[in-house]
């Protein structure tokens, strides 16, 4: 059991309690690999017999559909757009993933608090405020930080999948460069720094995203691997012997990670 | 940095503030009336009128969606793109923009669920400060029977019902204002909000708010004035 600790003033209404589940963060900018080892993480998780929860930006039930209509049209102003993401993240950490943790889930999310501030900051926030606001964050057990050497290195990988650069990605927002390669080039090195500054505040564990896709992932697993193992008796001096449970080990289910929806849905439920 | 708390736009902003049932969007469209006529160009804001964020709202209020924290930051957002498309603007052409609810509805609406004070506060830093902000006061015994009078049903989040302080609505209610009454009584001398009593006739509260206000205004924000050089 872990004790619930929060980057600043906690939630209101939430109750402070030890928790059983484990939230694991990968973050990393645009392109990095992310969403395939959440995916890789997931299928290895579930089949050791750990319950998984994935979750990731704008897929909250409260915003996600908000957030994407309005950045369709790009028609959001910088500042409306970052406090949508953070109302995105509340909903989820409310209603997913701190109900998740409290089952014994193992929460692994594609990107978390530090994205948000990153975009944020690189767009003309105040770096103190947005921190502030990201205060109702819990702070999670690890932070994964995929990281590419360089915006080059980057756009290579990105070209390399196929999809060409994307206009949120490529940050044409700003006015950076008059082509997306060049805006692509300038943004994410804007990025690259923030990140830079924020893996020693935060402790990310780096991770060099540049080496192939199943070395990344086995060093992933090593890392993960005794955090999941902890011995539960630990740091739960103050829950009593019956509420300590080590992680929940429940089955898969007979098809795994099809409908992340349906699991999220059932969470919310069991949380009313 | 993103913050408009310290602005120096030629434009002015009023904004009136109050619990429900105080009168001050009457007030608010008394004043409109007369800034009209006396030539000055005048734009309006009100409460949750982000066309961009209004679905998400309204949704989120119909399924009860919301908690204290998604209440506060959808809110936020909301209010953040007012600022960006209806407030700033106007006020850096010059104009007088009117806004029904400001900021200090949020602090006293959060907090009243709440939200941590200096979190709701850190919030909003982005917002520009009002010219001036007048505080409608009505004891809540009148602000109860003027909202129980006009509406005959009473709101979800509103009546402050997701807070589980009463299962009757009018109980939730009274006890949810009464909790936004405190708040805004405390942030009188905090934010320096001008006290009306909305208690007065409602031509008497016009007359102090008229005055008030045209010690900020200045020929040169008439519409009919020749442009400046």
């Amino acid at each position: 059991m872990k004790e619930m600790k929060f980057y600043g003033s906690a939630l209101p209404g939430i109750e402070i309690e030890p928790y059983p589940g484990k939230l694991i963060v990968i973050e990393g900018t645009d392109g990095v690999g992310r969403s395939t080892h959440v995916a890789l993480l997931r299928t290895w998780l579930e089949s050791a017999g750990y319950a998984v929860l994935d979750t990731g930006m704008t897929r909250s039930v409260l915003a996600g559909r908000g957030i994407k209509n309005a950045r369709t049209g790009h028609t959001l102003g910088r500042l409306t757009l970052q406090l949508y993401y953070a109302t995105d993240f509340a909903d989820r950490l409310e209603n997913q993933i701190l109900p998740a943790l409290r089952a014994g889930f193992v929460v692994l999310t594609d990107r978390y608090i530090y994205s948000a501030i990153a975009r944020g900051v690189v767009r003309g926030a105040d770096p103190e405020w947005i921190r502030k606001i990201y205060g109702i964050a819990l702070v999670p057990d690890a932070v994964f930080y995929l990281r590419m050497p360089s915006a080059e290195a980057l756009a290579r990988r990105v070209l390399a999948t196929g999809r060409g650069f994307d206009y949120w990605e490529s940050g044409m927002d700003l006015g950076l460069a008059n082509d997306y390669y060049d805006s692509f080039i300038a943004y994410q090195k804007l990025l690259l720094k923030e990140f830079d500054r924020m893996s020693g505040e935060y402790g990310f564990h780096k991770i060099d995203a540049s080496r192939p896709i199943k070395r990344i992932a086995a060093a992933l697993r090593r890392s993960i691997t005794p955090l999941i193992q902890e011995p539960p008796s630990q740091t739960g001096e103050a829950a009593s012997p019956a509420t300590v449970s080590p992680i929940s080990r429940i089955p898969p289910p007979a098809t795994p990670s099809a409908e992340p929806l349906s699991a999220e849905a059932e969470l919310r439920e069991k949380s009313a | 940095m993103i913050s408009y708390g310290y602005h120096r736009y030629p434009g002015r902003l009023f904004v009136v503030e109050g619990t429900d049932g105080s009168g001050k969007s009457t007030q608010l469209s008394l004043l409109y009336q007369w800034l009209k006529s006396e030539g000055y160009s005048v734009f309006f804001s009100e409460w949750n009128s982000s066309p961009l964020v209004k679905d998400t709202t309204r949704r989120a209020k119909r399924r009860r969606l919301f908690t204290p924290t998604t209440f506060s930051l959808l809110h936020a957002t909301d209010f953040a793109d007012r600022t960006e498309r209806d407030i700033i603007p106007p006020l850096k052409a010059g104009a007088i923009v009117l806004a029904d609810r400001y900021i200090y509805t949020a602090f006293a609406r959060d907090v009243a669920r709440g939200c941590d004070r200096a979190w709701v506060r850190d919030l909003y830093k982005f917002a520009v400060k009002p010219t001036a902000a007048f505080f409608f006061r009505a004891p809540l015994s009148v602000a109860i029977d003027r909202i129980a009078s006009a509406r005959p049903q009473l709101k979800f989040y509103e009546a402050g019902m997701d807070m589980d302080w009463s299962d009757d609505e009018e109980e939730s209610f009274k006890i949810f204002q009464g909790k936004i009454l405190d708040e805004y009584d405390s942030m009188k001398s905090e934010f320096g909000l001008t006290l009306i009593d909305a208690t007065q006739p409602i031509h008497t509260q016009q007359r102090q708010m008229r005055e008030i206000v045209s010690r900020y205004l200045k020929e040169k924000l008439k519409e009919k004035a020749a442009p400046e050089k």
